[in-house]
């Protein structure tokens, strides 16, 4: 019988020839991502069960990327990032963005692949739920605690039980104006959010191949939106081509075997699918645009892990061109090079930048910022009864920093179109063919820098 | 593993999240300086709708119910750790679900922090918060003290061992994994 591409993945990490879901192994981590938030803690936890003076068991296979509380006057938070780098001068740690620095990047899971840090075929684990968003790259990578990164620290090697995976099948092409982002909550919409609990979600078809790396991101990215243990994407052309750029090894890409078993295969005809609105307050809650359509809102939100990308950017800018947003907009760059490339990429003959502040859009510095509101002073937090629209991932009571909030879920699109109308708004009427097709070529043609040689 | 449990139950519904279970303004407290962490038990589950009631009191640093009784997919959204600790710093010793989402409960086995127990009923509609439960590990069953009624838990499975021995850490030196002492 054959294996589908997460089990194989996992029985190369295990030394095994072959693995079943149900199989509980030790597997060989690959490499380990921890941020300013879960980095000390789990830290603290590894000197406390191998000793002061132990050292990381491959120093080089760590990732460390603060991201969460960076722009803030907390005091704790700053506290926190002299922890981080403690720990990076005790371990010599070589890939640490520290904040504040040169190498400073932004957004971890948007930062991994940027910097060649994702390799298909390989396990990635992080101490964030996100971190899902590198199966995108074909990579296993999924989210644990401190103690199982404490582990992993010491030892290289974490139990996982190898999981069913859930087969999502993507047919034909998105329209204009419609997004992976409304697949993702589409789907979500469908299984809810415990409708892949321990499952690999595995996104596959001709409709995944239409997509870019970023928007494959975006699927990925959600995975854990629906209980799942890892989003993962097999790598074609174009991938492979992300990929080389980036000086990234792609002798162990994988793909499911024909006769793999799945545990359930849903479809999808991208052609078919409108813009979707997760309701307050669970991404399950999505509804097709048409449905909440004039709905009131204060605030628009772009940014995250999940729609903070640069085409996340030219989206939004092909629709806010030559118009004024009506609510308090904010846009946040997951990093410093998506930062970079949108004062860079053109649409129109007009940067993405130029675009956003003619809109009257207030545009913050590369984190995770307002996506889980944060200390106090965190750049687009909620404040009381604000009802926003954003790109982010979660819109739970409370998640952006105020429990009489409202949030609605949305792609940069909707977003964007919601932006310009003050209320939730339908972005098909904004865009057309050919403004469409700004998105891809200019996201195509805008290669971000940091290639080659990861930090 | 105690054999026998017993404290007033805390009940919430379906798909409490990890922002409910601890807001992410309060994920910048240390977990291991002693007074900081206290912290952890003053907001656990502050981010719950106030219709269902405070968990700690105004003022306090410790809940007065020690076992959570909840629906489906309990400890749903982030990755954070921080959440069955504030669980555990807050005075809770079990949290009796139909499911949990993955992480919560990997966190809540792997760091030792609390019992993650199964059942296939929905305890959180025929239990009320501040009645007295019974948890017996050996039988599997939980008693609600003022209907007298058990109900049958799920066997912990797979991830029993690492249970009784309390976590990740102790598992793998039983295991030999890692060595005895740090």
């Amino acid at each position: 019988m054959g294996m589908t591409l997460s089990e194989k993945i996992l029985a190369r990490g295990a030394g095994k020839s072959a693995v079943r879901p149900g199989d509980k192994v030790w597997v060989q981590v690959d490499v380990l991502m921890t941020h300013d938030v879960c980095g000390p803690p789990a830290y603290a936890i590894f000197q406390r069960e191998f000793g002061k003076g132990a050292r990381f068991w491959d120093p080089a296979k760590v990732v460390v990327i603060p991201d969460h509380y960076i722009f803030t006057e907390d005091p704790h938070a700053r506290r926190n990032l002299e922890e981080l780098r403690r720990m990076a001068r005790e371990q010599k740690l070589p890939h640490f963005y520290d904040a504040f620095s040169p190498r400073y990047s932004g957004v971890c899971h948007v930062t991994l692949p940027e910097k060649g840090h994702v390799v298909p075929g390989s396990i990635l684990i992080g101490t964030d739920s996100h971190t899902c968003t590198s199966g995108a790259l074909g990579a296993f990578a999924t989210g644990v605690g401190n103690t199982d990164a404490a582990f992993v620290m010491g030892t290289g090697k974490l139990w996982l039980r190898v999981p069913e995976t859930f087969r999502v099948l993507l047919h034909g092409r998105l329209s204009p104006g419609v997004m992976a982002k409304d697949v993702i909550l589409r789907l979500i919409g469908d299984i809810g959010v415990d409708g892949a609990t321990y499952c690999a979600l595995e996104f596959q078809g001709e409709g995944v191949a239409s997509l870019s790396i970023d928007e494959r991101m975006t699927l990925c990215n959600m995975a854990v939106e629906a209980g799942a243990k890892n989003g993962i994407i097999p790598v074609d052309g174009l991938a492979r081509r992300y990929l080389e750029e980036r000086g990234v090894d792609c002798s162990l890409a994988e793909a499911s075997d024909s006769n793999a078993q799945y545990l359930a295969t849903r479809e999808y005809r991208l052609e078919a699918l409108v813009p979707q609105v997760a309701r307050p307050h669970s991404p399950a809650h999505a509804v097709p645009v048409t449905d909440c359509e004039g709905e009131p809102l204060t605030t628009a939100y772009i940014g995250s892990c999940t729609g903070g990308k640069l085409e996340d950017f030219v989206a939004a800018a092909v629709i806010l061109r030559d118009r004024k947003v009506k609510l308090d907009t904010y846009a946040v760059p997951a990093t410093v090079a998506v930062r970079e490339a949108i004062g860079r990429v053109q649409v129109d003959g007009k940067s993405v930048e130029q675009i956003l502040k003619e809109a009257g859009v207030k545009l913050g510095e590369p984190s995770c910022a307002a996506c889980l509101g944060g200390p106090e002073d965190t750049f687009g937090r909620l404040r009381g009864k604000e009802i926003a629209i954003s790109t982010t991932n979660r819109n739970f009571l409370g998640r952006m920093g105020s429990k009489e909030a409202k949030i609605y879920l949305a792609s940069p699109a909707t977003v964007a179109a919601s932006a310009v109308a003050g209320c939730i708004a339908d972005p098909r009427p904004f865009v057309d063919e050919r403004s469409w097709e700004l998105v891809a070529q200019a996201s195509r043609g805008a290669s971000l820098p940091g290639v080659g040689n990861p930090g | 593993m105690a054999e026998k449990l017993r404290g007033l139950a805390f009940v919430v519904g379906d798909n409490v999240d990890t922002d409910q279970i601890i807001p992410a303004q309060y994920l910048v407290y240390s977990l291991t300086d002693p007074e900081e962490r206290k912290n952890y038990g003053r907001y656990a589950l502050s981010g719950l709708p106030p219709e269902l009631g405070r968990f700690v009191q105004e003022g306090q640093w410790q809940s007065r119910y020690s076992v959570i009784v909840a629906g489906r997919n309990f400890g749903c959204g982030s990755s954070r750790e921080h959440a069955p600790a504030a669980l555990q710093i807050a005075g809770v010793k079990a949290v009796v679900a139909q499911s949990y989402a993955r992480i919560f409960f990997r966190n809540a086995v792997d760091g030792g922090f609390l019992l993650p127990l199964e059942t296939d009923l929905p305890l959180h509609e025929r239990i009320r918060t501040g009645d007295a439960v019974t948890i017996d590990l050996d039988e599997g069953v939980l008693t609600h003290e003022p209907s007298g009624r058990s109900y049958p838990l799920r066997p912990i499975g797979d991830v029993e061992a690492i249970v009784r021995a309390g976590g990740l850490f102790a598992y793998a030196r039983q295991l030999g994994i890692i060595k005895a002492n740090p």
